[in-house]
């Protein structure tokens, strides 16, 4: 399968890059590692006339810490946070998700910029950056701005993000002490999309209260979703069989499933719930570590 | 599109459609046929190739994203004098391949699997080649062909070559 035609610029500078995504608007579409653009474009989901290829970019492609937050360039790749030894210092959930996203050559092309710009309630990554709370950085030609994750996804492949911004790093809070995370998705196979999806970062206090949950589910609902009422469910208590139970309960009942190959709606509400669990009981492992 | 790229230590200086794939470049324009076209869906890996010695699917990448870069086919792993490379000879040996559709992506990754992790356990390999499909051999003689290769790069003794009839 052959893609229409089109046009092909390799911009060395953001400032380049910026000035001809304003100059085409909606005719040019930003690449990456190009595995979800260049598959919809043989397909012909997506016809753009131009592609603008960020990849000669210097400064995209970092993992780093700076005043407590950790900062991910866009460019990353996905087999580049599957191996950080900073990302596995503060977030054990990273070495988790990457091992379920696709297949290891995917993960040697794959970005972490475009799995959250594709803006695909099927892709991994934005459970995960709602529950490690990030911020998105966008840059534009009026230069660059912050986007809380909760106000990122819009829609089926809609976000925040405007013509002409791209976006350039993602910013997470370095966590207190006492906090683990995790995640799990259900798949039929290496390389298929979740049937459900469960990413889990909590923070306890030394007595083992609660002070701090974030919770994002992957692929049951139109947008990537977190689940607020297992957050408030767990902060402030101890975590117990009954609110790990609350917990799973809320987060079931509050996503918003579709019946598909990958099974029935109730079944993948019940998943959701055994999921939210056994990622809870991880996270917290992970703490007592 | 101009572009220059290096196939198997060979500069080549090409004029191609944006839209080319990488594939189709390495196939049609340079006749290396041992990179092979499965799914064209980026799924069972026979594209498989390594780019700046990272292992990537052909068919998902335009050529035109591989100018100034180095690629590497399978045609370039035996040596010169017909002498085959380890992982060639582990899959020879050890009935790792029936009709060979799979083989070329299955080296081409495991050569990168062997460079990152020299001596991978069996669940290592399986996840390492989790990305390659292969419709004939039930896998269990590709694991013990890579585990051939690893054991002779690193001068040990590889394990018994009898085929594995499971
Ligand atoms: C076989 C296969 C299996 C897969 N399985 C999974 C999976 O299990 N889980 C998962 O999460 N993903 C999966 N993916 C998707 C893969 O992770 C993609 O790489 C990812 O979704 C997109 O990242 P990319 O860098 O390839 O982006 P691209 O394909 O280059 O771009 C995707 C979209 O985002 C836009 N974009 C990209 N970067 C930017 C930027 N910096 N600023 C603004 N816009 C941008 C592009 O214009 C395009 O619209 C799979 C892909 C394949 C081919
Ligand atoms: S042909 Fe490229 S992955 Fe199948
Ligand atoms: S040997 Fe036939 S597909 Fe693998």
């Amino acid at each position: 399968m052959i893609a229409q035609s089109f046009q092909y610029a390799s911009p060395g500078t953001l400032a380049e890059a910026i000035s001809m995504l304003d100059k085409y608007g909606e005719d040019a579409k930003v690449l990456s590692g190009g595995h979800s653009l260049i598959p919809m474009m043989k397909l012909r989901f997506a016809n753009p006339e131009w592609l603008i290829d960020i990849n000669g970019i210097p400064n995209l492609a970092h993992i780093k810490e700076e005043g407590g937050v950790i900062k991910i360039g866009a460019l990353t790749r996905e087999a580049e946070i599957e191996h950080s030894d900073l990302l596995k210092k503060y977030f054990p959930i990273f070495a988790d998700v990457t091992k379920l996203i696709a297949d290891p050559q995917v993960r040697n092309r794959g970005t972490v910029g475009g799995n959250l710009a594709h803006g695909d309630a099927a892709n991994d990554h934005p459970a995960v950056m709602l529950a490690l709370n990030a911020t998105i950085v966008a840059t534009g030609s009026n230069g660059e701005r912050s986007i809380a994750i909760d106000e990122f996804f819009h829609g089926f492949y809609m976000t925040a993000l405007e013509h002409g911004e791209i976006l350039t790093e993602i910013q997470i809070p370095e966590p207190p002490a006492g906090t683990g995370s995790a995640y799990h998705k259900l798949e039929r196979k290496v390389g298929d999309y979740a049937t459900a999806g469960v990413a889990v970062q909590l923070t306890l206090d030394s007595k083992g209260v609660c002070t701090a949950a974030g919770f994002g589910l992957t692929n049951v609902n139109p947008v990537p979703l977190r689940a607020s009422r297992s957050e408030k469910a767990l902060v402030g208590k101890s975590i117990t069989d009954e609110t790990i139970a609350e917990a799973a309960k809320y987060a079931s009942e509050d996503c918003s499933p579709s019946s598909d190959l990958r099974g029935s709606e109730e079944y993948k509400r019940a998943m959701v719930a055994v999921l939210v669990k056994r990622m809870i009981h991880k996270a917290v492992e992970r703490i007592s570590k | 599109m101009e572009i220059t790229l290096k196939v198997n230590e060979v500069q080549h200086t090409l004029d191609v459609e944006p839209r080319t794939l990488l594939v189709h470049l390495i196939r049609e324009n340079l006749n290396l046929t041992g990179t092979h076209i499965g799914c064209d869906t980026t799924t069972c890996g026979a594209c498989t190739i390594l780019l700046d010695g990272k292992s990537v699917k052909s068919c998902t990448i335009l050529a035109v994203q591989a100018n100034g870069k180095s690629v590497r086919t399978i045609e370039s792993v035996a040596g010169a004098d017909g002498h085959l490379h380890p992982l060639q000879e582990g899959f020879k040996d050890n009935h790792g391949l029936h009709c060979g559709f799979c083989t070329p992506g299955m080296i081409m990754r495991s050569i990168e699997l062997l460079e990152n992790n020299p001596n991978p356990t069996e669940e290592e390999i399986r996840w390492g080649i989790s990305g390659n499909l292969c419709r004939c051999t039930g896998y269990n003689n590709i694991v013990k062909a890579i585990e051939y290769a690893s054991a002779k790069n690193r001068g040990v003794e590889p394990a018994s070559t009898e085929p594995q009839f499971v």
